[in-house]
């Protein structure tokens, strides 16, 4: 096995006597699509939280490239490769959606501080997030404010940022929440292509176990901040303790 | 060319570009449109005003960053010049090194409060100018023997600035003189500063800026390290609020409390970049004409209308020249409901 890419030991946090992600220890490979389940309040948006730095680690260290990333802005830890995309939509609501996806691409290109330039002329940068566009097939509504776009754009501008940022670790938190049943597979299928890439690493978390199935490499479960299983998708799903404890009903119609 | 200059920022209205086109002819033209000592010395005032205002809007507009100290940098860049003046004699030389010292000493300043507060929460930040820049009004006006205190400082510029060098006859009328020169160093270092700084907006890191402004918590996920914006911004700001202070100190050849440090004028400031409209840079422009014109003939032209309608029962006491502040102040709160984007953003809507 090679060295993983990505990797928590002992990760810890606490909000006053409420442990919310309990000494996790995972290792995540190149080209591997984990989901992480669990019950709401297990922990996996504060486990994604800790990884992208949001908040501090109480105890447990993150390792990106056997990399210690403790102290690390988010800004930094983005540059490092960890991208996230957001389960609450989480986007520049009073700009167009193109200039949503240039200010990723552009962040990746180093321009920021170019005070002189001006920003409408970065043609490659504008090519770049018309690209990305098309690919989220949002291309429509390339000029549309962010606010006046439906729910179900939105999450796939979400979506858009994340794949624009091309992170070495891509990190989805739910990302077909509150989609219809007609938006949610080009995001699904979008994600599915990453993975073809093999050269991402993929965190996903997802509620809808069809969509699991069909995507991940591996499970873990999270409950109660723990890591309570772990391993391949068959074996995960057909644990007894999983099934009954963390999966409940939704596996009763499968 | 001209999209060139403007930065690609069109004011994408006609009504819009008529207005500014119009603003830019009379400011342009404004000793021989009209010639007046208080009417050139109110152009000038405008024209350092828009610059002023416009900085405060690439911090507020553009950066979301509220600061109640931008008077204070405005005031080091007046004093700047002054005491160069003062102290190294009138010349152009002092002149220069005291606006670039100005500026200098902004930033910096600007650098190390944003340093220490633009870490945290936005607010703190506010409240830090806050007692910072009462702090600097209460040392200037103690540190009488530099700065002349309360009376402030009244300097010498440059022989070919003053009224009495002449360098002509008459054109249309016009006395050619140094004073006419004056204005047009002003005229040229405001519009020079403003083009400068709609560059600045318009570039990929006025785009940051926006960002930041619209969703910090995304910015920074995306890469962006909002504090160094922050306080890039912060510093760039500054620097040009100062030089807008040094040309303003050039024009009046005086500097003191009243004219550049007092909260007053930071309550103008932000009254003319509501009015014009926040994050649009033209907003400064006609807020600042807008604002500064109603200070100065607002009192004159209710004068008038309260005498025309002389006779009538209550009008003219409402009307009385007197009361300008009153109806500046429901000015203010009308143009505020009925345009809360100010108005340039009315006018690029509809």
């Amino acid at each position: 096995m090679t060295s993983p890419i990505l990797a928590t030991e002992g990760l810890t946090v606490r909000f006053g006597g409420h442990v919310a992600v309990d000494a996790v220890s995972c290792a995540f490979q190149t080209g591997e699509l984990t989901a992480i389940v669990g019950p709401n309040g297990a922990g996996k948006t504060t486990y994604f939280n800790l990884i992208s730095g949001q908040i501090p680690a109480s105890a447990g260290r993150v390792l990106l490239r056997g990399r210690d990333l403790s102290g690390q802005s988010v800004s930094q830890r983005t540059r490092a490769g960890i991208g996230r995309a957001f389960q609450l939509t989480n986007l520049f609501p009073n700009l167009s959606v193109l200039e949503n996806v240039r200010l990723v691409v552009q962040s990746n290109a180093g321009q920021g501080m170019n005070l002189w330039s001006m920003a409408s002329r970065h043609a490659e940068l504008t090519e770049a997030a018309e690209a990305i566009l098309t690919r989220v097939r949002l291309i429509g509504n390339r000029d549309q404010t962010v606010s006046e776009l439906s729910h179900g754009n939105q999450r796939k501008l979400e979506v858009a940022l994340l794949i624009a940022l091309d992170p070495a670790v891509y990190m989805f938190d739910e990302p077909t929440a509150g989609m219809s049943v007609d938006e949610a597979p080009v995001v699904l299928d979008l994600i599915a292509e990453l993975k073809e890439q093999r050269d991402r690493t993929i965190l996903l978390v997802e509620h809808k176990m069809d969509v699991i199935r069909t995507l991940a490499d591996r499970i873990i479960v999270l409950h109660n901040g723990a890591l309570a299983a772990d391993g391949d998708p068959a074996t995960v799903m057909a644990s007894d303790v999983v099934q009954e404890a963390y999966m409940g009903r939704e596996l009763e119609d499968v | 060319m001209i999209k060139a200059v403007l930065s690609g920022d069109m004011p994408r209205s006609v009504v819009l570009a008529s207005i500014l086109g119009l603003i830019l002819f009379c400011l342009a033209l404004a000793p021989f449109l009209f010639p007046g000592v208080r009417t050139v010395d109110t152009a000038a005032r405008i024209c350092v005003f828009v610059v002023l205002v416009a900085s405060y809007d690439l911090l507020l507009g553009y950066g979301g960053i509220v600061s109640f100290a931008h008077t204070m940098f405005f005031g080091i860049g007046a004093y700047g010049v002054a005491l160069a003046s003062t102290h190294l004699g009138r010349g152009f030389d002092a002149l220069a090194g005291g606006a670039l010292a100005g500026a200098g000493v902004a930033a910096a300043l600007a650098f190390v409060i944003g340093l220490f507060s633009l870490r945290v929460r936005a607010i703190f930040f506010a409240m830090i100018t806050l007692a910072v820049a009462s702090a600097v009004a209460v040392l200037v006006s103690q540190l009488s023997g530099l700065t002349g205190g309360e009376d402030g400082l009244t300097f010498q510029t440059p022989r070919e600035l003053g009224p009495a060098f002449k360098f002509g006859d008459e054109l249309f009328g016009v006395k050619l003189n140094g004073k006419l020169l004056s204005y047009y160093l002003v005229f040229t270092g405001s519009l020079i500063l403003f083009l400068l700084m709609l560059r600045v907006v318009n570039s990929p890191f006025g785009r940051v800026l926006q960002a930041i402004r619209e969703n910090d918590f995304r910015a920074e996920a995306i890469g962006y390290r909002v504090v160094r914006y922050r306080v890039a911004a912060t510093c760039l700001s500054a620097a040009v609020a100062a030089l807008a202070g040094s040309l303003y100190a050039i024009w009046l050849r005086y500097v003191g409390p009243d004219t550049t440090l007092s909260m007053e004028i930071m309550i103008d400031i932000l009254l003319m970049v509501v009015i014009g409209g926040m994050g649009t840079m033209y907003g400064a422009v006609i807020g600042a004409t807008v604002l500064v014109l109603a200070q100065n003939y607002l009192q004159n032209l209710m004068g008038a209308a309260g005498s025309a309608i002389e006779g009538l029962p209550v009008l003219p006491q409402l009307l009385d020249a007197d009361r300008w502040l009153l109806w500046l102040g429901v000015l203010f709160i009308l143009s505020v409901y009925f345009f809360p984007t100010g108005i340039v953003g009315r006018l690029r809507r509809s």
